[in-house]
Formats: C-alpha cells, structure tokens, sequence
C-alpha cells in the first residue's frame, strides 16, 4: 500500500497520520535520550545501555506477538501469568535434576499449551478473548502458586544466568537484545512482506469479509495465540536468567505494560491498524524512560504510574487527533458561506 | 407558478481528486415522484448525501419550499421532514428493528420513559403496510440484505416526511416487495410529498416516476417527463452512447459439476435437489426470504447442513470452511458487499488479492508489482470508476465496490461460481459487462448459479430456473418456457395452469 499523491485524502491522511507517529516517537526518544545525557554523565555508556536495554526485554519480546494479536482485534491478558507458569514449571523441572537445555523446550511447549487453551476456547467457544484471557490470567498463575509455593528457586547453571544479564563480549550489546533482534526481523517480515500479514490486518478490519474470501479467521487466531503463548514462556525463561530466581510471582504486572508498548507503539485497540516497527520505537521510549526515572531516583511505585500516563496518552492522543481533524474540517465547512458566487467560484478554480 | 418543494441550484462537492458534483441542479416538485439516475459514480448519492447533512456541499444552495436551508448532519434533515433511504443499510445490529426505526424519536408515555409496547406496535404497523413479514422485536443481526433495505425504507416512512429520498432502495427487493414499495410511494406522494427515487432498474423509473433527472460524471444532463423519454434514450442521456442488451451466449451444457441431494439447513430451506452442469447457469428466482441466499451459504460452508448431500465432480463433499470450498473451486459472491464482501479500508489491489494470496506467493512473501498487475487486469476488465487500484474501495461509489467485489472472484479463477444479487446496485452499462463476462464464463465450462431478484436478469441470463418458495423448490422452468409471469406465480407457491403449446407439465 502506497500512498501516491493521486490517492483520495481519507487513507492519505490515515497513512500520514501513522507517518507521523512513528515521527513523533522518534522525537520523543531524542528528547529521552538529550534529557538523560543532560542529567547524568554515565547514561551515555555502553554499561547503561546493556543495563536500560535488557531490563525491558521480557516487556518487548513479548510486545511483537501482542502486536499482532492486537490488529486481529483480539487481546492476551494471560501473558504476565505465562511469564510465571514458565519460571516454575523451568524451577520445577530442574529442581527434580532435569538438565536445563531438555527443560527448556518443555517449557516452550507448556507456553504453546498454555496460548492452545486461550485459542480453542476464543475460537472453539467463541468467547471474547479479553473474558478467555482473564481467565487464564488467573489460572497459569494459580498453576504457578501449585508448582512453587512459597519456594525460590535460585540455584542456576551459570551459563543460563550469564544468558539473562550478559552481553556478547566487549560490546555493550546483551544476549537477550540479541533475541529480540531476532524475533524483530522474523515479526515485521511476517507482519508487513508476507500474506499471513495481510490476511492479519484483513481479519482486523473486517472479520466476516475475510472470511468469506477464504482466510482461515480462526485458524490464524488460533495459531497467533499459541504463539503468544510460547513467546510469553520464552519471556519467563529469560526472567528467570536475568534475576537468578523462578518465584510464583515472576511477571506480575507485565500485561500491562506489554499493552502499553503496543498501543504506544500505535496500534489501534479497535484492530486493522499498527506497525512493528513503531512497537519497536516504542519499547525504547518505555526503556529509556524507565532508565530516566531510576536515574532521577524516582521510586518503582512512581514509575508504574509513569507507564499508566503513558498508555492513557497513547489512547488518548490519536482519539483526540481524530477529533480536533474532524471539528477542523467541520469549522473549515462551516465558514464557508453556503452560497454565493464568490464560493462557487473557489471551487471550481 | 408554484414554489418547488425542494430545489437544489448549482451544489458542487469535490472529495480530494475526484469531483463527485460539480454545478448540479435540481427541482422537486410537492407531489411529484422525481426519478436521479446516471452511471456508477455519476454522483447520486453524493447529491442524496448532501441533502441528507451527511455531507456539506462546497457550494450551491438548498431551499426547503423556498426557504434557503443549510443541513448541517443528519438530525437537521430529519427535523425539517427530510426523510432518507440511504443506498448502504446502517442499522445497529445489536438493537431490535423497532428500537432501530424509533432511535431517533422513540415514542414516550407521559412520564417521558420509552413505551415499548407502542413503539412495536407502530413498527409492526408499518411493516404491515409493506406487507412483510418481520419480528419487530428481534434484533436486526442476521437479517438479509433486503430485511434491512425494508427497515430503512420503515425507518423512512415513521416520520411525517416532506421529502421523501430513496436511493436504491430496490436494489435487493423481489418484485413482490417493489410493488408493496411502489404503491406506498405513490400513495405518500399523494399526500403531497415531493419523492426523489435513485435506481438503476430503469423499468421501475418509468413505471413509478413523472419526470426524471440525470446526471453524468457528477454533471446535470437533463430533465424530463418521463412519459417523453424511452429507455434508449435514458440510457443514452446516461451513458453518453448506445449500450445494446447483452445477448447470452449458447454453450454446450456438460458433465454435471455440481449436485445438489435433498439438501435442508436448519431454518432456511427444505429438501433441495438440482444439478447444474459445465456451461450452465442455473437462476434461482423466489422471494425475500424464500432461502436462496441460504442455500448459497450452505454450498459454501458458511453454515453447516442438516440433511442430504453435495456433490462436486461425482465426489461427496461437505465443506466446513469458506477456505474448504475455494480450494475446490467453489466461489460465493455474497448479497452484502459491506459485511460480507469487501474490507472497505483496504485498497482495491489488496480486496482483490485477498482470495488468491496464497496461490499468487507460495513463497509467502508479497510483491506490491504482481498485486497490482492482477488488480488492474481486473478492475479494468470490470471498468471500475477510480482514481486508481490503491483507491481505499470505501470512496469509490456503491456500483463500483460491487464491481470490486466481482472482479475479485473473477481473478479467484474458480470452477462453480455463485452469484448472489450480483448487479445490485450496478449501472446499466457495466450490467451489460457483467453479464457478458458471466456469460463467457459459462462459455468457458464454469458450472454457475445465479441468484437474483432481478426477474429479468434472470430470465435473461438463465439456462434454466429454479423457483424456490418458504424454503422448497417450488418449480424448475426450462430457459425456453420461462416468462415473467410464471416465475412470479411460482415464487408465490402457485402454479400457472399449462398454457397451450408449452411444456409446463413436463417439468422434471
Ligand atoms: N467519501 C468519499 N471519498 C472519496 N471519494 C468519494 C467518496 N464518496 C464518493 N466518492 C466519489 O464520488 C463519486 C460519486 O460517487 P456517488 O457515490 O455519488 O455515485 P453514485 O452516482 O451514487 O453511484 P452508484 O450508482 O454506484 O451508487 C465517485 O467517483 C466516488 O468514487
Ligand atoms: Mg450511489
């Protein structure tokens, strides 16, 4: 889809409104990073880099499935609590003196089990995935308390825990950006060159539509959260590795954030609408304020309403482009005078 | 000489490149029923829009019984008894069909609290009038093309109208329901409303209408009674040339591609059996609501069966998914081009390519260039009305997005092709090119069904025909024996009594 200068204004404007966002998050990391080199001689540094980076890296990792999932016009409120079935069921495995590279998969496979549940029931039962997800929301974390209790488990391989906070030597570049790279390649491919993308944004705009040109609806809503699901698991191994510890309670509050990213990233809610890279943006701008506020000393309970501000501007400000555009365009109309020579000739100038 | 109840002088609206109205006028006289036509995209209901308040003109005047008048949103139109049937049904899915027609205006008791009951009642009525069947009290999900056109049509008739404005609004109506429309329409004009009627069916503007106005590319051409016009020279006003009928091609008829078994579905129809062969077209012909588009939906695999089979090729079949059905070659051009037909957001190039995505990239990965080389092939086959194939399809003009709709199964390429309603809203020439292509289609051994309201499209387009009334074949009619008159009788579940010389009894 491009935009050539004949194309009627509706989409023109829509595509460079979108432009625009993603212009706008670009500014808006700018302006984090001036801000942050302002305020302390160490944030520019390959240490606060590799430090800012993998901090967020669960939250982005899992963003690129959620984006997805999001432009289907569905959601996964699960992920947060997959995040913790993941770390136990990894803490249980090895506890019980399975080798970590055999527990791994497995714990893929629990995460891919896990989206399997969220799907089926979405799209076997036909329940809403925000009631589905909510759901499981609460079951893998109870699942969680089950396999864990109250225990920590912290006793890990080094090499895992090197995986979760290292960075590839002598650069400033952790293992875990690495991945997500990675997995940012694979989902803007799929998303944006390939034709189960296209068939992505088709089921979020019109589902009835698509499926009446043959795209297999609950198929790929199905497969997008088990995808999901893994990648949510995924998100829990590295969790485990980056603070040495499998807790009942790893992930709490990552849904959340996730969701943010996402629609930060400007990703319409509605669905039909969103861009990878601007998620990608927008994991850094979430990565860079974070690092800001710590820098600044601003406690954690400070920075959870720094991410709640966040994602009521980014509803909050494309709702109110589309407003001011359309009371623009009805003043514009209206201070045309309804009649008269002079307008008419205006127009057909 | 006497005021116009509405005149419209010199109204332009231009939307980015394209200008849909440019220096149009037109008069309506209090009594008179005044029919709009002109090509796809000629600018009908843009004008329809404009003076509904849906859309602000960027110059010219309106004057309501000769006051000047701006209409800024719809809410005006109806308070100054503008009342409008738009082309495109928008009705609240979730809400009943009384709730719909009294949105606006509900009727109140003197608490000023909704009074349910009188508000279904009055909705009731109004149906009666129509002389249609409908649970005013169920919600309006679900409901066919032409339920929801009748809505509107209620919706219309609930207030005290000045001016009455239908676009298209027999577009998916049987002649049965256009009739019904047809004698409220002449009976409100009586009452001294000034009516406007928008149709492409051009029998019925001169069977309803006094005069008639046409517009082409957005430009007023010409009015005139219509007793002095014919609808050669309409369509000469219209089109700007001669457009001759379309004859249909004589094919050899076949093997049989596709055969139906004692087929019934939960609701809709009952122990349904026909065959239609390489070459043929089979016309389905019946009632709103006879279970035609029901069937169509069945073979497709939208909506399971209940009993009896289908075959494809000699082979059992039961498609479970609209996907199942492509990938044997069955394609479904359904009646609803907004829900069902198109992703009114995306370009024509990617509505297009949607069915064939997989079969044009194997290797996944899209090209923009193949894209749009199938897309142009195919909208230009169609002569779709655009500025070009990356055009959003939600701009171009409800013929035109019916075009889009055909050309993509066109370039889906498949073997059993159901058409359902497939020219409505289409315009006088490219029907012609519709027609031409379905029935080169034909030639070419696609085996296809056609559903229409349209009687004679039908009956021009058919092989054979099968009547369907409440849900069952009524009467199979061999092309040669078909006439108006006997698909009517056997929509309406009666029979002619053979006539002399036709084989009327000899129907297997
Ligand atoms: N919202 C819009 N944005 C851009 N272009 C539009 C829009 N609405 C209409 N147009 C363009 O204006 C022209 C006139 O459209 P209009 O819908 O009035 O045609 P019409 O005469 O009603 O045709 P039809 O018989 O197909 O319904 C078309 O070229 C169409 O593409
Ligand atoms: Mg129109």
């Amino acid at each position: 889809m491009t935009a050539s200068s004949q194309s009627p204004a509706r989409p023109a404007v829509r595509l460079g409104a979108l432009a625009r966002w993603e212009t706008l998050l670009v500014i808006l990391l700018v302006g984090l990073i001036a801000a942050g080199a302002r305020m302390s001689p160490f944030f520019i540094s390959g240490g606060n880099f590799a430090n800012l980076t993998s901090s967020v890296m669960e939250i982005a990792i899992m963003a690129l499935p959620m984006t997805l999932v999001i432009i289907m016009a569905d959601i996964d409120l699960s992920v947060e609590s997959m995040v913790g079935l993941a770390g136990a069921v990894l803490g249980t495995l090895v506890v019980a003196g399975v080798p970590l590279p055999l527990a791994i998969p497995v714990v893929l496979a629990v995460g891919a089990l896990g989206g399997l549940l969220n799907g089926l029931l979405v799209t076997r039962a036909g329940l809403p995935s925000l009631v589905v997800t909510l759901g499981t929301l609460a079951l893998f974390r109870g699942l969680a308390n089950v396999l864990l209790g109250p225990t920590v488990i912290s006793v890990w391989p080094d090499w895992f825990t090197s995986f979760g906070f290292g960075t590839i030597d002598g650069s400033p570049i952790p293992f875990t950006l690495v991945v997500f790279l990675v997995l940012v390649v694979v989902f803007w491919a799929v998303a944006h060159a390939t034709w189960i993308g296209r068939q992505v944004f088709a089921i979020g705009k019109n589902a009835a539509a698509s499926r009446y040109s043959g795209v297999r609806v609950n198929s790929m809503r199905n497969w997008m959260f088990v995808i999901t699901g893994m990648i949510a698991s995924l998100a829990g191994i590295i969790l485990v590795a980056r603070f040495s510890s499998a807790r009942n309670d790893n992930g709490t509050g990552m849904t959340l954030t996730v969701v943010t990213v996402v629609l930060l990233g400007g990703v319409d809610i509605n669905g039909g609408k969103g861009s990878i890279p601007g998620v990608v943006l927008a994991v850094f701008v979430l990565a860079l304020l974070q690092n800001i506020l710590r820098l600044a000393g601003v406690s954690s309970e400070f920075q959870g309403i720094a991410v709640g501000l966040l994602l009521v501007f980014s509803v909050i400000v494309p709702q109110l482009a589309r407003q001011t555009r359309g009371a623009v365009d009805r003043a514009r109309r209206s201070r045309r005078p309804p009649a008269g020579p002079i307008a008419s000739g205006e127009v057909t100038a | 000489m006497t005021t116009a109840r509405l005149q419209l002088t010199g109204i332009s609206k231009r939307f980015a490149a394209t200008a849909a109205l440019a220096d149009v006028s037109l008069e309506l006289l209090a009594g008179e029923i005044h029919a709009l036509v002109g090509e796809n995209g000629a600018g009908k209901s843009t004008l329809v829009k404009v003076i509904a308040g849906v859309h602000q003109p960027d110059a010219g005047e309106i004057r309501l019984d000769g006051e000047l008048i701006t209409v800024p949103n719809p809410a005006a139109a109806r308070e100054r008894g503008i009342a409008v049937v738009h082309q495109e049904p928008r009705l609240f899915p979730d809400l009943s069909v009384a709730e719909n027609i009294f949105l606006i205006a509900p009727p109140t008791d003197r608490f000023h609290t909704i009074s349910w009951g009188e508000m279904r009642r009055r909705a009731a009525e109004l149906f009666e009038q129509l002389d249609v069947r409908i649970d005013v009290a169920a919600p309006v999900r679900g409901l066919s093309m032409a339920d929801q056109q009748l809505i509107e049509i209620a919706k219309a008739l609930a207030i005290e109208a000045r001016v009455l404005i239908l676009d298209e609004p027999t577009a998916s109506l049987s002649s049965h329901e256009v009739e019904r429309l047809f004698t409220i329409v002449r009976r409100t004009s009586e009452r001294g409303v000034a009516v406007l009627f928008v149709s492409h069916r051009l029998d019925e503007v001169f069977e309803l209408c006094d005069r008639a106005t046409v517009f082409r590319d957005g430009r007023y051409v010409t009015t005139a009674p219509t007793s002095e016009l014919t609808t050669a020279s309409l369509v000469r006003f219209m089109v700007g040339r001669e457009v001759s009928l379309f004859p249909k091609e004589a094919t050899t008829v076949g093997a049989p591609i596709l055969e139906v078994r004692n087929l019934s579905d939960a609701s809709g129809f009952r122990d349904v059996s026909f065959t239609v062969r390489a070459g043929e077209i089979l016309g389905l012909a019946g009632l709103v609501g006879a279970g035609r588009t029901e069937i169509a939906r069945v073979l497709f695999g939208i909506e399971p069966r209940t009993a009896g089979e289908v075959l494809l090729d000699g082979r059992p079949v039961e498609f479970r998914s609209p996907s199942e059905a492509l990938r044997a070659g069955v394609a479904y051009v359904p009646e609803d081009r907004h829900q069902d037909g198109l992703v009114l957001d995306f370009s024509i190039t990617n509505n297009i390519t949607l069915p064939i995505l997989g079969r044009l990239f194997p290797r996944l990965f899209l090209r923009a260039r193949t894209e749009v080389e199938v897309a142009t092939q195919f909208s230009e086959r169609l002569r779709v009305r655009m500025t070009g194939v990356d055009q959003a399809v939600k701009a171009l003009s409800g013929g035109n997005q019916q075009k889009v709709v055909i050309a993509k199964w066109l370039a889906a390429r498949p073997r059993v092709l159901i058409l359902d309603e497939p020219t409505r809203g289409v315009d006088i020439g490219a029907k012609v090119e519709v027609h031409r292509i379905v029935s080169e289609l034909a030639a070419s051994g696609l085996a296809i069904i056609m559903i229409s309201s349209d009687l004679p499209e039908v009956l021009a387009m058919s092989d054979r025909i099968l009547v369907l009334h409440e849900g069952r074949i009524s009467e199979e009619i061999p092309r040669a024996d078909a006439t108006e008159e006997r698909v009517m009788f056997a929509a309406t579940g009666q029979r002619v009594q053979a006539p002399a010389g036709t084989g009327a009894s000899s129907v297997h």
